[in-house]
């Protein structure tokens, strides 16, 4: 038909999708590649420069990650916290909103699932579930927070997500000074002064044992979790809603998806997998997260990277899963890196830029995308009068 | 097609021997897409010259490659017969060429002279830029205060002080970019008016680029039109008639009405009689449009009552507005720019919330502002500007077909992918979206095609009011065409529709009731058969409202 010729004239260039993911495929790899060899090149001059050898370096972080019996166990109970973080972040970030309060969340979902867990006193079992909800509960009341002050008052939640760190903090370090709410009687905490009780041994997670590496249940937890998320925002109606919310509001507003509503949700999602992640921590435990107990400095940054992995993963709940290993394996590794006697801060350095390696890449595309802009072809704009 | 007299207006134009610009050859690509392809172009001193062509001709990229802002891959550009490189607009603007943009790149917080002077190196001298402005309105008829804020001066007034900024550095070859797409038909008048004095006083060359058809024939001397990149008629203006000249811009016979609608052709005089021929074009689905009144017996089916709004600045977007619809009738909102129009249509998205009146369909009042409500009261919407509240880019095509009704392909809150693909692909088909597939994503389509996805979006759901706000701009014939019989087809099938338009023709053809905005206000209403073209500037003006500008 005529009418269409005319219309769509000049830019009708249709873009053959296939090649156009592998392309895009090969430059992350390529990009991937660069980013990290040079990271690693940079950190071989630096041990190099202060005295050290490189070669033993590398080393330590792949004994540490995975190289070692029981290494992979510890790398994936490291891995499974930073997954339910990252997955809520995705959350929230797809209804458009930029929350990076999950240190936060993380702290005041523990510590809220600590002080129930020694109060309620069922059969295990249901405690260890209960204890699980109620962290998912108390990260997204304190996400609830920033969303309430987003939606009735207009403050931007990139700020009081973030300041709500510093407030949550202090929150549960004050809870730790009195018995009544977090610290632990006087006989049980021998001679420290800000930690909790333990929970008692049937309010733990299991940690089976599989091909000599033990880890706790919530890895599983965190990979179904990873798919339910992928799924509810791939193919349910409230997913698809989530989406327009965050890619055009006005669009959003118009077809009847209430701002208010859905980003308050989604921003509460994300605390409450914050919270979640926490007290999956508290009652996970092992080598990684401590003695099943509440403790200053509890939440361990497992928050902020958290929100590394999802940076990283752009967005994509299933790519989530492998970039929470990764980082885990960063994690678990650097901690034998001082054992070769290289000085703890230039591994502290070290590990910094293997991260930094991995954000660029992200942070590249991600420009580059908003460059090529909406408007697709760069033919299009131009020919246009 | 009747073909090219290539170089006829060039070579023996005006009887001055050297042009003042002679394009030959001038190439320019993007990627696979020719925008413009070996063209010839003269422009004698003390002419005007008038670029004609559709939307994505090429006309702008030639006129961006004399300003410099663009680099031809071939061919020579002279300037009074010498052969010279434009590499940047300095120097474009060092030969004396000057370029009046479609887009007013004033600021609005800085007084009339203040704009003026921007741009210029050294110290301020306001009283020398004041008077320079003076001398420039006395010789030209550009009367404006230099000591008024841009901000307060009407679109017409606005455009006087570019033209101004251009004038002042007096250069003699000067390029006008559809200069009359914001300005009231009796604005348009005044400035082809200063445009004769521009040239006869110092024999200036003028390029007017524009498509609207009768503009360009009542103020120029020269006619090039353009196609596809290619120059495909040159002609003077005395020889050239607008049935030609539609035929040549376009490439085939079009229907009349969307010539007219498309073109800019206001001989209104008799505005019944082109149906006939409109029709015989017509797409499937598209029937003639009932010339019938509406029986007023008929309940409204949309009912503003007394709407007032301020805008985000506090600035009052709708002062008291009524309106009622009735099923089947087209009503057409005319207006200038910025009087209301977009509060109107934001108020029917549920993107604005009214502080005081009400809205209500088929008597049921719906809440304003709030998110889904007029969309669900069955109000479907083509916004001005549908990369703002009409699609999702980053969304496949599909998925933007199911914006507002997500229902229709998913069952218990699960998206149906199959039903999603198969809903996605009939309407692809039916209304002819050019793309890859239902998941190729939005951003991919091109504007024509994305404007067609809003459409059926908004279609499908059978409205029973249909909002369309400029749904041609930015559209070349064809589309135009299609997108106007497709109202027309919403009408006959009983929706009301409210066409909001600042394109005058447009209002004209389609609508059987006319009511005009100014300042937020209805200031005129009447049926299409008393509406005249005269009128109806007059009252876009603000006439009726005493606040008509110099």
């Amino acid at each position: 038909m005529t009418a269409v010729e005319t219309a769509d004239g000049d830019d009708a260039e249709a873009l053959p999708g296939r090649s156009r993911t592998g392309a895009r495929l090969s430059e992350w790899i390529v990009l991937y590649s660069m980013s990290v060899l040079a990271a690693l090149l940079l950190s071989a001059i630096l041990v190099e420069a202060t005295g050290g050898d490189w070669r033993p370096v590398v080393s330590a972080l792949l004994d540490g990650s995975v190289r070692r019996p029981g290494r992979w166990g510890e790398t994936l109970a490291a891995a499974a916290p930073l997954l339910v973080v990252a997955l809520g972040t995705v959350i929230s970030s797809k209804a458009g909103l930029v929350n990076i309060g999950q240190e936060g969340q993380l702290y005041v979902g523990a510590a809220t699932a600590a002080y129930f867990g020694f109060l309620i006193g069922g059969p295990g079992p249901v405690n260890v579930v209960l204890i699980l909800i109620i962290g998912a509960v108390g990260g997204a009341f304190w996400a609830g927070v920033a969303a309430g002050l987003r939606y009735w008052r207009g403050v931007p939640e990139v700020l009081s997500t973030l300041l709500l760190v510093a407030v949550g903090g202090q929150a549960v370090a004050y809870g730790l000074r009195w018995e009544w709410l977090l610290l632990a009687p006087e006989g049980r905490r021998g001679n420290r002064n800000q930690v909790s009780q333990q929970l008692a041994a049937d309010n733990r997670l299991p940690r089976p044992d599989l091909f000599g590496n033990e880890f706790p249940l919530t890895v599983f937890i965190a990979v179904v979790l990873a798919v339910i998320v992928a799924f509810v925002l791939a193919r349910t109606v409230w997913g698809f809603r989530l989406r327009m919310l965050g890619r055009n509001p006005r669009a959003a507003q118009r077809s009847g998806v209430s701002e208010a509503k859905y980003g308050a949700t989604a921003l509460m999602l994300g605390g409450a997998f914050a919270g979640l992640a926490g007290a999956a921590m508290l009652t996970g435990g092992g080598f990684a997260f401590g003695n099943y107990q509440m403790v200053p400095g509890f939440s361990a940054n497992i928050g902020w990277t958290g929100l590394l992995v999802a940076l990283v993963a752009y967005e994509k709940p299933l790519a989530a899963i492998p970039v929470a290993v990764v980082f885990a394996g960063l994690r678990t590794g650097s901690s034998f890196v001082g054992s070769t006697g290289v000085e703890s801060r230039i591994t502290d350095v070290i590990s910094g830029l293997l991260v930094l390696a991995l954000l660029i890449p992200a942070a590249v595309m991600l420009v580059r995308d908003r460059r090529r802009g909406p408007s697709g072809g760069n033919g299009e704009r131009v020919s246009h009068d | 097609m009747s073909n090219s007299e290539l170089g006829d207006a060039g070579t023996d134009g005006a009887g001055s021997t050297v042009p003042a610009v002679a394009l030959t050859g001038v190439t320019k690509r993007f990627g696979a897409v020719v925008a413009c392809d070996s063209v010839d172009l003269a422009l004698q001193r003390g002419r005007i010259h008038g670029l004609l062509g559709e939307n994505g001709a090429g006309k702008s990229t030639l006129m961006k490659m004399l300003i410099g802002l663009v680099l031809p891959d071939a061919g020579a550009i002279t300037i009074d017969g010498r052969t010279e490189s434009i590499h940047d607009p300095l120097t474009a603007s060092a030969l004396g060429i000057g370029m009046v943009h479609q887009h007013f790149s004033l600021v609005d917080a800085l007084t009339v002279w203040e704009n003026v002077a921007l741009g210029d190196a050294g110290r301020l001298d306001p009283n020398a830029t004041r008077s320079r402005i003076g001398e420039i309105a006395e010789q030209y008829g550009l009367v404006v205060d230099p000591d008024k804020r841009v901000g307060d001066l009407t679109a017409g007034l606005r455009q006087r002080v570019e033209i101004i900024k251009c004038l002042r550095r007096d250069p003699s070859i000067v390029i006008f970019d559809e200069p009359t797409s914001v300005l009231t038909p009796e604005e348009s008048e005044q400035l082809f008016e200063s445009l004769r004095h521009v040239v006869a006083a110092e024999s200036r060359a003028v390029v007017l680029v524009s498509h609207k058809l009768d503009e360009v024939l009542h103020a120029t001397d020269d006619i090039t039109i353009m196609r596809q990149g290619r120059v495909v008629d040159q002609r003077r203006s005395v020889d050239a008639d607008a049935p030609t000249l539609a035929r040549a811009m376009v490439g085939r016979e079009v229907s009349l009405r969307a010539e007219r609608a498309a073109l800019g052709i206001h001989s209104l005089d008799d505005p019944d009689a082109p149906d006939t021929a409109a029709d015989t074009d017509s797409e499937p689905g598209a029937e003639p449009r009932s010339e019938a009144p509406v029986a007023p017996a008929a309940e409204p089916v949309l009912r503003i009552d007394n709407a007032t709004a301020h805008d985000a600045a506090g600035v009052v977007a709708l002062d008291g507005f009524s309106l009622e619809m009735y099923p089947g009738e087209i009503v057409g909102v005319a207006g200038v720019e910025g009087n209301g129009q977009r509060a109107l249509g934001d108020l029917l998205s549920s993107l604005l919330t009214l502080s005081s009146g009400a809205v209500a369909v088929d008597g049921t009042a719906v809440p304003t502002g709030r998110s889904g409500a007029m969309a669900h009261a069955g109000i479907g919407v083509i916004p001005e500007d549908r990369h703002d509240s009409g699609l999702v880019l980053d969304m496949t095509v599909a998925e933007n077909l199911v914006l507002v009704e997500v229902s229709r392909a998913a069952t218990r809150g699960l998206i149906d992918r199959k039903r999603l693909n198969a809903f996605a692909l009939e309407m692809i088909e039916q209304f002819n979206i050019a793309c890859s597939g239902p998941n190729a994503p939005m951003w991919s389509v091109s504007g024509g095609n994305q404007q067609r996805v809003v459409l059926a979006r908004e279609l499908s759901q059978q409205p029973k009011v249909l909002v369309a706000a400029q749904p041609t701009r930015g559209l070349d014939v064809g589309a135009i065409e299609y997108i106007s019989h497709r109202l027309e087809a919403a009408a006959a099938s009983g929706a009301a529709v409210l066409l909001i338009s600042s394109e005058l023709e447009e209002i004209l053809e389609l609508s059987q009731r006319i009511i005009v905005m100014h300042s937020g206000r209805i200031v005129g209403e009447m049926p299409r058969a008393e509406a005249g073209f005269e009128t109806l500037s007059l009252l876009m003006g603000g006439a009726a409202t005493g606040g008509a500008e110099a």
